[in-house]
């Protein structure tokens, strides 16, 4: 029994044997040869060949992993057809009276170098692709045939690195796994793999010429580790796993693509809570109707200066586009209370809940602020975007905020950029709000309540203090009337009322909030689904 | 000879699917297509010397147009540039 650790690109666990993939197995040699015409005809065929194979490639990833991961191979077939690519192989031959092979490499090496060198890392990517077409030329060249799985049972692909090529050739049927020795996670292989659901992992440091095919090996994405040859109780307790979770895919799978309605037909949104857009993913993965809060935080903790416009900017357009027209609901900057930054220089507070933090830095320091809502008015361009606002006690506060936004959209308007002012609400977690909020319904355009800090401030009870636990009640009558008051005051002004705090994925809540009337949960992506379950099992 | 300015938009800038297009629809006309950025310069139907440009998001270029479908030629370049980067 061998275990090896690496990167996991997609969490999931396997059993199955090994399948090697060797790729030096063709080494290009140099030789002399007589009549250049005949190699240069032999490279025009290779050409064709392999536009031939690309466009297979192509029509196949088209299918299996979409148009948006499948253009790759429409750009390998541009840059086969690159003059100064061409013609360098070409000039080889004619100069150096050399086979077309070499003449392939040599020219595949050269320009996979010249990309290598840029100062850009989508462009230094590129090498790969370049070394990707020329490899496919000296194969067709040499008459090698493409790592062919068609005959052997699944398998666990172990390799050096893979193609993007090799990736979408290879029969999905016959894979299990993906381990590889090089590759990045935004390598095309690692994108690949989580489209195509299927546990990968990169960087294992692997010693492919004593590996042999048909080992029995156990992928495990969620701890990063390949065993081979794995002995009996591990095999057991594995097996195990493999089931259970079988077992929650099978619960997941029934659940997904159906609406969270009620028996007797009532609906409620389901969202998802995240902080950050690596956690996208997760909300897609669970079939979350959208992003109910985005903590924008994350963009500003774990650093030394604040985030620049164009920083934020990539992020918001990232996650809308990802989102692909479901809603998502951003946060503004909540620093302050447990959420320290050095860089805001915030000092010290003897009641830091009670404190200057979140929309009261905003407003005191409108740099900061107008910064992130410049960048997220941008973003909005590119999808179904909504901004709210944390700690709101009074309608004042929403007039300030809304005056800032207006110097924004002037700002935005007389530069010319593109941007779009999407749906503003705001967070009630503070008494005050909810007292307000038949007036605050008027002046913005959703609630979401925040649980956690609204039961602090209600109970009067510091979440960080221990001793109080015993007094901390989250099923407080108070709270459920005040989400009460909430929902009522949303709806007499035509708008809606959702929840994004703790209290929203209490299982045992669930049914009372839908007959409150709440429109939307938002919850940890994991609870989408078994929310989903309740909802759909329950009457009003 | 025509030319015109144009600033990418495109978030990667002038990257390999658009820089395949571009070459070609360049390779369209008779007349010699160039793109200039900053001190470098690259014929419009080279993918990868395109590519070699390096031209990134904000960035503003040249293109030069010259030979004898030159005025039809400027007008469906600027057009394939808004549309595509």
């Amino acid at each position: 029994m061998q275990c090896l650790e690496g990167k996991s690109v997609y969490k999931g666990i396997i059993m199955g044997p090994v399948a090697v993939l060797k790729k030096n197995d063709y080494q290009v040699k140099r030789r002399k040869i007589e009549y250049p015409e005949v190699e240069i005809t032999r490279v025009e065929q290779a050409i064709k060949e392999s536009q031939e194979q690309l466009q297979k490639l192509y029509d196949k990833a088209v299918v299996e992993v979409g148009e948006t991961s499948a253009a790759i191979f429409e750009v390998h077939q541009m840059m086969l057809e690159d003059e100064d690519y061409l013609e360098s192989i070409y000039n080889m031959i004619q100069t150096e009276q050399i086979n077309a092979e070499f003449a392939v490499a040599m020219t595949g090496d050269n320009f996979a170098e010249m990309f290598s060198a840029m100062d850009d890392d989508y462009m230094r990517a590129r090498a790969a692709d370049i070394k990707d077409i020329s490899e496919r030329l000296v194969r067709n060249l040499s008459g090698q045939k493409d790592f062919d799985l068609s005959s052997s049972e699944p398998s666990i692909i172990v390799a050096d690195d893979l193609s993007p090529s090799e990736t979408v050739q290879m029969d999905k049927d016959k894979i299990l796994a993906f381990v590889t020795v090089h590759g990045s996670t935004n390598s095309h292989t690692a994108i690949l793999a989580r489209m195509m659901n299927i546990p990968a992992l990169i960087g294992v440091p692997l010693d492919l010429e004593h590996l042999e095919n048909g080992v029995t090996a156990v992928v495990d994405g969620f701890q990063g580790k390949v065993i081979f040859d794995p002995d009996d109780d591990t095999c057991a307790q594995v097996q195990q796993r493999i089931k259970e979770e079988q077992e929650k895919l099978n619960l997941l799978q029934d659940l997904k693509g159906k609406e969270n309605v009620t028996l007797d037909g009532r609906k409620i949104n389901i969202y998802a809570n995240i902080g950050s857009v690596g956690d996208i993913g997760y909300v897609l993965e669970n079939d979350a109707g959208g992003i109910g809060l985005f903590r924008s935080e994350f963009l500003y903790l774990g650093r030394n200066s604040f985030p620049t416009e164009e920083e934020q900017y990539q992020a918001y357009k990232q996650a809308a586009q990802m989102m692909a027209g479901k809603k998502v609901i951003i946060r503004t900057l909540d620093i302050g209370a447990d959420k320290q930054v050095d860089y805001f220089n915030l000092g010290q507070e003897e009641n830091p809940a009670m404190g200057y933090r979140a929309i009261r830095i905003c407003l005191s320091q409108p740099d900061i602020f107008k910064t992130q809502l410049r960048a997220l008015f941008r973003a909005a361009v590119y999808g179904n975007l909504s901004i709210m606002y944390p700690m709101i006690t009074s309608v004042e506060e929403v007039e300030q905020i809304y005056s800032i936004v207006e110097e924004v959209k002037q700002e935005l308007e007389e530069q010319g950029i593109q941007y779009q002012i999407p749906e503003q609400g705001v967070m009630i977690e503070t008494p005050a709000a909810v007292m307000i909020s038949d007036e605050l319904a008027q002046v913005v355009d959703f609630f979401s309540i925040g649980t956690n800090d609204l039961t602090q401030y209600t109970l009067a009870i510091d979440r960080q203090n221990e001793k109080l636990d015993e007094f901390y009640n989250p099923h407080h009558k108070a709270i459920l009337k005040m989400i009460q008051i909430v929902v009522d005051n949303a709806h007499a002004h035509g708008k809606w009322a959702g929840i994004c705090g703790e209290l929203g994925a209490d299982t045992t809540l669930t049914e009372e909030f839908v007959r409150m009337g709440v429109d939307e949960l938002s919850v940890a992506p994991s609870m989408v689904l078994k929310l989903r379950k309740i909802v759909r099992e329950m009457k009003v | 000879m025509k030319n015109f300015n144009y600033t990418i938009t495109d978030e990667i800038g002038i990257h390999a699917r658009p820089a395949g297009l571009l070459a070609k629809e360049a390779k369209k006309y008779s007349s010699k297509i160039t793109i200039h950025a900053g001190e470098k310069s690259a014929e419009a139907t080279k993918l990868m010397a395109l590519m070699q440009l390096g031209v990134k998001c904000g960035q503003t270029i040249e293109v030069t147009v010259e030979g004898e479908d030159e005025a039809t030629a400027v007008e469906e370049m600027k057009a394939f540039f808004e549309q595509n980067l």
